[in-house]
């Protein structure tokens, strides 16, 4: 019965929304419009699960599509491998899925997998490792088996090591051809300076170096139960899959625990830093400072200033730079910030050669004006409502939440950051945005490359101040490998 | 609520194994709403409520390829004024701002005049005219509110928003929160009904900054604009997308305001919603907005028909640039009834660790850091290239990447591809299809792309039966027939020595 009752309210809610809606029939001008309010959404939790050896396991039900994946954050990655060996890590990202498991090759893996139209793969990062699947539902069984393999009997062979180096070579060989990849590497050496793991570069020496004992020996000191967080998310019943995964983990014995990470980081060292390049007719400028950390209190004001100063559609460097003055089409930048390092400040645009010097100051010129004064009222509400209206996209998938809960996991935050995040962001005001571009936003801390053709400048670089050359020569290979790659090879024609 | 999708692709699942049986169409066909309005506009809804949100995609069926003759760039230009806003939006007083507009066209056309006169310029007159030019468009600039388009977007919400433009086509997009639907039905219905040209001349000089980084200060951007310009003669696809440098340079505002009332039209769109959306309700709030955009026909289809090649073409450009090699050999467009045969082709000899090229180029050989083929190239609905390319490893040469893939196509010609081949193309071709569903705006995507191109939506699962017919003759047959030297266009970067490099060995 009293179903009944409520059934019969809610038809007539309907039916009067309904009337409200044929009244409606001409078009409102969009600033008369008033917007419902969005509907109630909790969004679907994983479930955490501890296992007894330490590992971490969130479980993620999605029935809409007949699929599942899953994946693992390992701790350790390439900020740990040594500066002889960098790349090592790289290679063994790739090495682990290629080289195949003691019984089956990587080609026999790749013949089973495609044939599925399923995926298994491995990769690395600066502070993690990965092992990852994608199946449709039915194929789970045999894909996890395979998975399980891999994790437990990696071969890391030979001929894969090789042919790994030999796409690093390349990488190296080509990554003065496009002004975007000097850009990224140079712009983080400048940032964190040169020998820190969070900028060094990958040489033809250290890629040589690299042998699969190495890989091996990886293998055997980071991949433990205790250092990994687990996320599964699709169409499987929970309880099944969760005695699923504790057959396959819970009798993993634990393996010394990876400590996280120490990395000395020294102040950014201000200047002009030049890259000479002659087949370009637009200057690629990037402002670079060290950034905060994502526990930083001020983390909250840096969004908002964030939003204000260059992020989007209505942002100030994308106003004044881009709409008024026409001097870009890429341009914008922040504060950054990095869950476990700062994270690295940028401020960048690409503008013709002719207006280098000029784009340099128009830059300045929008830090000078965070400075003076605090956001307009305007300004902050637009911004806060830029960051609050969307909120909802960063948890509108299963798999959103379930890599979200896997990251905080991974980097010790509280699980209901992201929670308190909204609040956080509601409460920041002007005076506070104003305070974190002084702090955060200073020109004269700021370390300033600039790539480009200076036959063309408006005016001389060293008209702002002095300038260091940066020299971008790729230093050739050991001579063992220059013999290999014979006389076309990298210090043949076209080095630079 | 969920349950209806996932019925559906349950059914597609076993499509995997089964031949696709017509029912798995008609239980996804109950999530989606079809609408042709009387003013020609097609609009889709696809309900998957998940989560309180949507995304759309609108598809303008007009590219890059019909960009007038010396107004290259324009189909482009159009995209990003579609930005500025409206008479209602982006201004302090669109009736002042109207007359100050027309006059930033008189003097434009003026300056213009006096630019382009090959005999008897006056350099004087020339300033003068700049000059004024330039004054006329600071006086438009002062009832400019900036960005406002894309401020309402982003402050109630919206994410993603973006738009691109191909040869073929223009489409626009974003996500916004569900219950800002009709907000958004609102502000696109006003940017497709009376786009403002405001800001233009400022937003040209963005657009070359755009062709800056694209194509004149990255070296592949420059070999492939050579390369087009080589495989195309008279299809428009030999012309850049962003145009060429002096045409950017000249068009005006009133050019982009002509080239949208010719294109812009309800019956040359298609529009898709997708996301927590009940069209009972949604629909009339889009017929409410959309329906006032004018009645005209669907403009004239692009007639030009490239003529065979029958010749050898070549492009080889000398650049600072480590090596890379491209072949591309024309094809018919995508209706062409081979169509998916060329999609075989492409998964065969590219997809993955199992393809054709990277196994011999890669793996074996260790000639190449990359290489596949792949069709669509740079666009389909004319006839268009199936293209080939190799990235060559440090010590190999473009002349080995061409060797390889000669013989990859010979055996392409000569041998049946294998059972497993072919089932490993059609069992991924369905996978991807179950994968794409899962996203609201890659889903949007798709059904506007395929309403577009076969007038019905349905086509994006009917195309599976399409894969499901193709043989391994039929592979052999199109590659015979395609595959052909006088059909060939050769793009390839060999890398000179650079003046940095000259000028360090001279020391």
């Amino acid at each position: 019965m009293r179903t009944g009752t409520v059934r019969i309210a809610q038809l007539l809610f309907v039916v009067t929304l309904a009337s409200a809606a044929l009244a409606q029939t001409q078009p409102v001008p969009w600033n008369q419009l008033k917007f419902p309010p969005l509907p109630a959404f909790q969004p679907q939790q994983p479930t955490r699960i501890q296992l007894a050896n330490g590992m971490v396991i969130f479980l993620q039900t999605d029935h809409e599509l007949p699929l599942i994946s899953a994946s693992m954050m390992i701790r350790g990655g390439a900020v740990e491998e040594p500066a002889a060996k960098t790349g090592l890590v790289d290679l063994y990202g790739d090495v682990w899925r290629t080289g195949g498991t003691k019984t089956k090759t990587g080609d026999q893996m790749d013949d089973f997998l495609e044939a599925r139209a399923a995926k298994i793969e491995t990769s690395s990062g600066d502070l993690s490792t990965s092992i990852s699947l994608n199946c449709l539902k039915g194929d789970f069984d045999a894909v996890f088996e395979m998975y399980l393999d891999l994790l437990h009997n990696p071969e890391f062979r030979a001929d894969k090591l090789e042919l790994a180096k030999q796409q690093a070579y390349t990488g190296i060989a080509r990554r003065n051809d496009e002004v975007s990849s000097i850009v990224g590497r140079e712009a983080a050496i400048l940032a964190y300076g040169k020998d820190n793991p969070l900028a060094r570069v990958e040489e033809y020496s250290t890629i040589a170096a690299v042998t699969r004992e190495d890989l091996v020996n990886w293998h055997k000191q980071y991949v433990y139960p205790n250092n990994i967080i687990f996320g599964i998310s699709g169409d499987f019943d929970p309880k099944a899959m969760e005695a699923v995964l504790r057959k396959a983990f819970e009798s993993w014995p634990k393996g010394p625990q990876t400590k996280d990470p120490a990395i000395k980081l020294t102040a950014t060292k201000p200047g002009y830093f030049f890259v000479q390049k002659e087949d370009v007719n637009q200057s690629s400028i990037s402002m670079v400072d060290l950034g905060i950390l994502r526990n930083n209190p001020d983390y909250f004001s840096v969004s908002v200033m964030n939003e204000i100063f260059g992020g989007g559609f209505s942002s100030r460097l994308f106003n004044d730079v881009r709409a008024t003055k026409g001097l870009a089409y890429s341009v914008g930048g922040g504060v950054g910030s990095g869950f476990e390092f700062p994270g690295m400040t940028r401020i960048g645009m690409q503008t013709k050669s002719a207006s280098t010097v000029s784009g340099i100051e128009a830059l300045y010129e929008e830090i000078d004006k965070m400075h003076a004064a605090p956001p307009t009222d305007d300004e902050m509400k637009k911004a806060k409502d830029q960051i609050l209206n969307s909120f909802i996209f960063r948890f509108d998938t299963p798999e959103k939440v379930l890599r979200e809960k896997m990251t905080y996991e991974f980097y010790h935050y509280p699980l209901d950051f992201l929670e308190k995040y909204r609040g956080e962001i509601d409460k920041v005001t002007p005076a506070q945005v104003q305070a974190v571009a002084k702090k955060y936003l200073q020109k004269d801390k700021l370390a300033v490359l600039i790539v480009g053709n200076d036959s063309e400048f408006d005016k001389p670089l060293s008209s702002l101040g002095a300038v260091t050359n940066v020299d971008i020569t790729i230093p050739p290979p050991p001579k063992e490998l220059m013999e290999q790659m014979g006389p076309m090879g990298p210090g043949g024609p076209g080095q630079q | 609520m969920k349950r209806s999708l996932a019925n559906t692709v349950g059914l597609l699942l076993l499509a995997l194994t089964l031949p696709l049986a017509a029912q798995d169409l008609a239980s996804f066909e109950k999530q989606v709403t079809v609408k042709t309005l009387p003013n020609g506009l097609t609009v889709i809804i696809c309900r998957r409520p998940e989560a309180p949100v949507f995304s759309f995609f609108t598809m303008v069926d007009t590219g890059s390829a019909q960009d007038p003759l010396h107004e290259t760039g324009l189909a482009h230009m159009m995209e990003h004024m579609a930005f500025k806003g409206t008479p209602d939006i982006g201004t302090t007083d669109y009736g002042k701002e109207k007359v100050a507009l027309a006059t930033v066209e008189e003097t434009y056309a003026a300056y213009e005049a006096e630019r382009i006169k090959r005999v008897g310029k006056d350099p004087q007159k020339l300033t003068e005219l700049q000059k004024a030019w330039q004054a006329a468009i600071k006086d438009a600039d002062q009832y400019v509110v900036k960005n406002q388009f894309g401020e309402i977007v982003e402050s109630h919400g919206g994410v993603g928003m973006n738009a691109f433009t191909t040869y073929d086509e223009t489409g626009y997009m974003y996500s916004m929160p569900s219950n800002m639907i009709e907000l958004w039905a609102a502000i696109e219905s006003d940017r497709f009904a009376d786009p403002v040209m405001r800001e233009f001349y400022k937003e040209r000089n963005v657009v070359m900054e755009e062709r800056r980084m694209r194509t004149d200060s990255n070296p592949t951007g420059r070999m492939i604009e050579q390369f087009l310009g080589t495989a195309f003669a008279a299809n428009p696809y030999h012309r850049p997308t962003i145009g060429y440098a002096s045409d950017l340079q000249s068009f005006s505002a009133s050019d982009a305001e002509a080239f949208f009332h010719r294109y812009y039209l309800p019956s040359n769109m298609v529009m898709a919603l997708v996301g927590d959306l009940d069209p009972n309700t949604v629909m009339p709030i889009v017929e409410r907005y959309f329906g006032q955009l004018p009645t005209k026909p669907k403009p004239t289809e692009q007639t030009t028909v490239e003529p065979p090649q029958n010749s050898v073409r070549e492009v080889n450009m000398q650049d600072m640039a480590q090596p890379i090699y491209v072949e591309g050999y024309h094809r018919p467009s995508y209706l062409d009834p081979d169509d998916a045969v060329y999609d075989a082709i492409t998964d065969i000899m590219s997809n993955g660790r199992t393809s054709r090229m990277y196994r011999s180029m890669v793996r074996d050989q260790k000639i190449a850091a990359a290489a596949a083929g792949f069709t669509g190239f740079p666009g389909t609905k004319y006839a268009h290239l199936f293209a080939f390319y190799g990235v060559p490893l440090p010590g190999h040469t473009n002349g080995e990447m061409k060797k390889a893939i000669e013989e990859q196509i010979t055996k392409l010609k000569t041998e049946d591809v294998t059972d497993e081949e072919l089932e490993m193309f059609k069992t991924r071709t369905k996978a991807d299809l179950i994968r794409g569903l899962a996203s609201n705006s890659g889903l949007a995507q798709q059904l506007a792309v395929y309403q577009t191109r076969y007038g019905d939506w349905k086509e994006l699962f009917r195309y599976l039966e399409k894969v499901d017919k193709v043989t391994k003759a039929d592979i052999r047959r199109v590659a015979k027939q395609v595959f052909q030297e006088n059909n060939r266009t050769i793009g390839t970067i060999e890398t000179v020595k650079t003046p940095t490099a000259t000028a360090k060995e001279a020391n």
